[in-house]
């Protein structure tokens, strides 16, 4: 047979079955996550620990002055809440990179990567697929804040929306670019020491940054080259209805050079993914 | 000699294909595949072809490099060295056309155990773009056709082994593929489940023309009017209808010639390894 020979006539794909494909992974992926009841309430809990006993005895520890988007002073609680929004979705963005780790053990990931579907949107379905279950997780999450006095004004859990949508694709963008270089599940512990730790504590979430400064000028610029802390600042000013520009610049950018790092690691031809077949296959 | 001119030449002086299929396009045809792990050589010059509506068996031991062959053809790995091509279509050139008339059942399990039968044979009919009503219409259709329409609901983790496996089997075939690749499908189930899954996939080709390439360990998997390829250590020994591939090789029967060619003692080449 010669390559000549191999001249079929392609059809292509629709747009009705590109949009068939996305609403089945979004689909598979809520199950999973309404399946796992476990998970749901670990991913509320994290952050409500936080809210309630952490930010209560840290309140009178540490003095907040006015900063932006706040107009006056502000309850320690109110500070932390965006970051803890952001911290639902960075767990969330860790646990989709962890179930695609297991789905790759399991062999269930081969079902998507077999799909004739280009690669690349099936990756983007994963992504928002998992960015859909933390919007879920950060709105349940910021109703029980509501029921503790801790609100925001009600346009802002409209406004806060698009920040949240870029977060969880940023986030999870990571995780899927993380997933691509971990070969064993049991190596997943490490994400949590080396990744989620990190990026939370050395961050704006606990605490502002020129709290930071004051205590340790090299630790001040390690939070403002973390892309998590402008995360959490996207969130917290979108939830006062106002733009923070370098942070939606910085998260924006971040979603795409992770995602395009994430789209060539699943890549068969160039990646990062495994090469090995799996255990016991030749 | 290429790979490739090896091929077409085995394919004239052998008879690898029925007559009437001489001039069709091959289901699938590998032409001069290699494939390595860092320096581990896993594939070495593979080519072969499975003609339309075939039932090819690919055997090799442990090790031989199916499961290698098997991600190459289904695109989870590149292609680092060759061409592989799915009814024309080349794999690496135009993934999307080949992988739609591509069904795979590998050789672990790939079923999602959290959700149901239907929900799983769903999530498979999206991965394809197909719409939720014919979807639903397709996997009752599959799911009677193998005898598990009154587990449609059941969580796929209270299946038994050999019903899994019928049930990867249906699911490769909701998007009504043209190939049908089985990686080990039988390996780990008993006696008569092996039988069963067997002769369905028998009959898929017999009945509705589908191309089957059905890799094993297994000597009793493989019938005597079967196409057949033997792999070994990454090298493809033999390849025809078995009858020739036996006498080719000065063997009485599948299990003699297989170790004459490798030239080994083989013992996993019966169904109760």
């Amino acid at each position: 047979m010669t390559s000549a020979a191999m001249t079929p006539i392609q059809r292509g794909f629709s747009l009705a079955e590109y949009l068939t494909c996305l609403n089945g992974i979004v689909w598979r992926e809520a199950l999973r996550f309404l399946h796992q009841r476990e998970r749901f309430i670990s991913a509320l809990v994290r952050p409500l620990v936080w809210l309630f006993i952490f930010a209560a005895g840290f309140r009178q520890v540490l003095g907040l002055s006015i900063i932006p988007p706040y107009e006056t002073y502000i309850l320690y609680e109110v500070y932390i809440a965006p970051g803890l929004m952001a911290m639902i979705q960075l767990f969330n963005g860790m646990q989709s990179s962890l179930s695609m780790v297991y789905d790759r053990e399991m062999g269930n990931m081969r079902t998507l990567l077999v799909s004739p579907l280009p690669r690349w949107f099936l990756l983007s379905c994963k992504l928002l697929a998992g960015t859909a279950v933390s919007l879920l997780q950060v709105y349940a999450f910021l109703l029980i804040a509501w029921f503790w006095d801790i609100a925001a004004p009600p346009t802002g859990y409209l406004t806060v929306l698009p920040a949240l949508v870029l977060s969880g694709l940023m986030l999870g963008a990571l995780g899927m670019l993380i997933s691509s270089g971990i070969k064993q599940l049991e190596n997943f512990a490490g994400v949590m020491n080396f990744v989620i730790f990190p990026m939370f504590f050395a961050s704006s979430a606990l605490y502002p940054l020129w709290r930071i400064l004051e205590s340790s000028p090299m630790l001040y610029y390690v939070c403002l080259f973390n892309p998590f802390t402008h995360a959490v600042e996207l969130i917290r000013f979108a939830l006062y209805g106002q733009m923070n520009w370098i942070a939606l610049a910085v998260v924006g950018g971040c979603t795409i050079a992770f995602m395009i790092g994430a789209i060539l690691a699943y890549d068969p031809s160039r990646g990062l993914i495994r090469r090995g077949p799996a255990g016991g296959e030749t | 000699m290429t790979a490739t001119d090896a091929f077409s030449a085995g394919q004239s002086t052998q008879g690898f294909h029925p007559q009437s299929d001489a001039v069709a396009t091959p289901a699938l045809s590998i032409e001069g595949v290699s494939h390595a792990y860092g320096t581990r050589r896993a594939l070495i010059d593979i080519a072969f072809s499975v003609a339309p509506a075939s039932f090819t068996a690919l055997l090799g031991l442990n090790g031989a490099g199916k499961s290698t062959l098997f991600s190459l053809v289904t695109r989870l790995f590149g292609i680092q060295h060759g061409r592989i091509g799915i009814f024309g279509h080349d794999v690496a050139q135009a993934p999307g056309e080949a992988l739609r008339l591509l069904g795979v059942v590998f050789q672990p399990r790939t079923l999602d155990l959290d959700l149901s039968v239907t929900q799983n044979l769903l999530y498979h009919a999206a991965l394809h773009g197909i719409g939720r009503r014919d979807a639903r219409a397709r996997s009752a259709e599959v799911l009677a056709r193998i005898g598990l329409a009154d587990r449609a609901g059941s969580k796929v983790r209270d299946l038994s082994g050999g019903q899994m496996r019928r049930l990867e089997i249906a699911r490769a075939l909701l998007h009504r593929p043209r190939l049908l690749l089985l990686d080990e499908a039988t390996v780990g189930l008993d006696v008569k489940a092996r039988a069963d899954i067997l002769n369905h996939v028998r009959q898929l080709v017999a009945e509705q023309g589908i191309s089957v390439l059905w890799a094993t360990h297994l000597f009793d998997e493989i019938g005597s009017n079967d196409d057949l390829v033997v792999l070994h250590q990454g090298r493809v020994l033999a390849q025809g209808k078995v009858a020739r591939v036996i006498a080719d090789a000065g063997g009485s029967d599948i299990n003699t010639a297989f170790m004459r060619l490798t030239g080994s003692t083989a013992q996993s080449g019966s169904s109760t390894s």
